[in-house]
């Protein structure tokens, strides 16, 4: 990194580039220390809930069987914010960059901005107080209408506090961090490449199918790999609208959902002692590299469709 | 191009995960931090108490302890009391790893391998008084219903899910005269570990073990289905936003919800903070123990009339020497006030809960006399 220059030219080195270098690369170093050091915190301290008895692992029989559920509750439900937040992260995206009049889109932006600076608990007292009651009657409708299909068997719960709901509120959450990105990547869209769209005789929809999408998938994909990566990790929201139990389950609306890694933690930590803290850090390894292989599989998919991009 | 930036900021959820292990370890920290000791120079006549008391543990006890500590510095202002709530066990295992804990807090009293620790810890026979007692109200929403009479059976059958709907024939038999509707039960449960959760299924498990299967436990197991809430307020939210549903809460978190009356013997009991200390007159101390180790078998299954059988006893653990003068005389202070009446009243004010009776209140002051303060 800091000799990236050319050595054939030999460029002047002052001070400031001294110190500038030195720093730059003392805060990427302090970035790896950082989380190397966490990795280590987690293993060491988290090492013995892995072999933990019963006893510390209730209401399941041994860390698999606790752990287990709370991954698949985890991914399950950062995957539905995200089927439910993308979608609509895109729309609005194109919507501020291509659609709307510049000045209308200046404000949706900032607002849309102000969304991400919202804390978490304030989406977690929203999603409970306000929003699950008001899903009910949909959960009640899905339940009676389409209760044959095992993601709607219900019974839903009258406070509303189901897998759903859960999915709803993260996916308002990562909406503005997805809108942001692609939002920046639609407006990065060569000109000509537009215009040659438009050129060949492409409607406006056209032009964003053959323009803009190819050249922003990649940032897209990234954008929705930062959403999934906080919807992972969220705690409190979750905590709070989630009428968690430790099993799998694909019914969304029923009363008993499958918890998540930080938000068990959450639960238990403020009761929990000796092996019981062991293994909650134990699950908070499993999250670490849950977020780990994320962003990996997101860097490879990156990577893979950087060359058809067409940005180059 | 652009992607450069755009990659690195997939960074972002690794920091999120950073930081909830930070976040953890800065939590694990702040258990270890509870020292304090007594260190002040201060004047020595023993009239006048000064310094720092420590404590830590149950977190029910939070409440009462701030309307303790509260009192107790207005009596003594050159006293501080800290406590940490961190939970009984953690409680427990700081204070047997040593001098940091004036005292403990704990939901449960001292058993086996950590009795004996403690023993050791203290040169002798702990002192344990059971200084809070909270009663746990059955809080339910059926907007119809304003008194609702429930056995033990019918409770441990509402909460295991066997009993569904509210019409149902057991319900109805102790429920001549209510109007009960035609609507699903949705029991409300706590998701996080409690001592809430220990104390009601300590009592569903020795009234109806027939039909309440899964013991005595402190994290509720997801066979059993109902929903699940965080903490007291999230249970109470839940059951208050769900007509149909029923909860165990802290009796002085009930609110304007209607609180069921159990069936004791032949009777009804509803809740009253007197009923509830009822509850350590019937039970017999638990056999095998020093004499100032005033741990009870509370009897859960009690057929004396007037008891409310629901309750949660916390006790106080304390050492009966101290290599600091100073910590024992404050700590031997501060659990006197707390079972005091004027203690108990100020428990009852801020955690609502029951006061202990006075017979009790006589074996604990008795206990405590055997800390030595010099």
């Amino acid at each position: 990194m800091a000799d990236s220059s050319n050595e054939l030219t030999r460029p002047v080195k002052r001070l400031g580039d001294r110190i500038f270098s030195g720093t730059a690369l003392g805060a990427g170093v302090l970035i790896l220390v950082t989380l190397a050091g966490v990795g280590l915190f987690l293993t060491i301290e988290g090492l013995p809930g892995f072999t933990a008895d019963s006893s510390a692992t209730q209401p399941a029989d041994n860390f698999v069987g606790l752990a287990g559920p709370l991954v698949f509750g985890t991914v399950l439900s950062a995957t539905l914010a995200l089927m439910l937040a993308v979608p609509l992260a895109v729309g609005v995206a194109l919507f501020i960059s291509h659609y709307a009049p510049r000045r209308l889109s200046q404000g949706l932006g900032y607002l849309v901005d102000l969304l991400a600076a919202v804390p978490s608990v304030v989406y977690g007292l929203w999603g409970i107080i306000f929003l699950a009651p008001k899903l009910v009657p949909i959960y009640r409708w899905l339940e009676n209408n389409v209760g044959w299909i095992p993601f709607f068997s219900g019974p839903t719960l009258a406070s509303g506090r189901n897998m759903a709901t859960v999915a709803v509120v993260l996916a308002v959450m990562i909406l503005p961090i997805i809108t942001a990105i692609c939002r920046e990547i639609f407006l990065q869209t060569p000109t000509l490449h537009e215009e040659a769209a438009l050129a060949l005789g492409a409607t406006r929809w056209e032009m964003i199918r053959m323009a803009v999408f190819p050249y922003g998938r990649s940032g897209i994909v990234s954008a929705a790999m930062l959403g999934l990566g906080r919807a992972l990790g969220e705690t409190l929201a979750v905590t709070l609208v989630l009428s968690p139990a430790i099993l799998y389950s694909f019914n969304f609306i029923g009363a008993q959902n499958p918890s998540t890694i930080a938000s068990n933690i959450a639960l238990q930590f403020p009761e929990a002692s000796g092996l019981e803290v062991s293994v909650l850090i134990a699950t908070g390894l499993v999250l670490f590299l849950i977020t780990f292989v994320v962003n990996f599989a997101a860097r490879a998919v990156v990577n893979r469709r950087s060359e058809f991009s067409g940005a180059n | 191009m652009i992607k450069t930036p755009l990659h690195r900021r997939t960074a972002a959820p690794l920091a999120a995960a950073v930081a909830l292990g930070l976040g953890l370890s800065a939590c694990s920290a702040s258990n270890e931090e509870s020292s304090g000791g007594s260190s002040e120079s201060g004047s020595s006549s023993s009239s006048e108490l000064s310094g720092t008391l420590s404590g830590a543990g149950s977190s029910a006890q939070e409440a009462a302890m701030a309307g303790w500590r509260k009192g107790f510095q207005e009596m003594h202002p050159d006293v501080t009391v800290n406590y940490d709530p961190v939970g009984s066990g953690g409680g427990r295992e700081q204070f047997i790893a040593g001098e940091s804990l004036g005292f403990a807090g704990s939901d449960a009293f001292l058993e086996g391998d950590e009795l004996k620790k403690a023993q050791k810890r203290c040169g002798g026979d702990v002192v344990e008084i059971p200084a809070y007692v909270s009663p746990i109200a059955v809080i339910f929403n059926l907007p119809d219903v304003s008194e609702l009479n429930l056995k033990p059976e019918t409770i441990a059958g509402i909460f295991a899910g066997e009993i569904t709907n509210w019409n149902d024939e057991a319900i109805a038999a102790d429920n001549p005269d209510a109007d009960l509707p035609d609507l699903d039960i949705n029991p409300v449960h706590r998701s996080d570990e409690s001592g809430t959760t220990d104390n009601f299924t300590s009592y569903l498990d020795a009234t109806a073990p027939d039909i309440w299967t899964v013991g005595n436990i402190e994290v509720w197991p997801g066979k059993l289905g109902g929903e699940g809430a965080d903490g007291t307020s999230g249970v109470v939210q839940s059951v208050q936003s769900g007509e149909g549903s029923i909860g165990y809460a802290d009796a002085s978190q009930a609110g304007d919800l209607g609180t069921a009356s159990v069936g004791v013997g032949e009777e009804f009991v509803s809740y009253t903070p007197e009923a509830a200390a009822k509850v350590l007159e019937a039970s017999s101390q638990t056999e095998g123990r020093g004499e100032t180790d005033l741990a009870y078998d509370l009897a859960r299954d009690t057929t004396e009339s007037g008891v409310y059988p629901i309750v949660l006893v916390s006790y106080q653990i304390a050492c009966p020497e101290y290599s600091d003068p100073k910590q024992a005389e404050l700590t031997k202070a501060f659990l006197e006030f707390a079972i005091s009446k004027e203690g108990q009243a100020a428990s009852a004010d801020s955690a609502g809960s029951a006061p202990i009776p006075s017979s009790v209140a006589e074996k604990a002051q008795t206990a405590l006399d055997a800390i030595k303060t010099s």
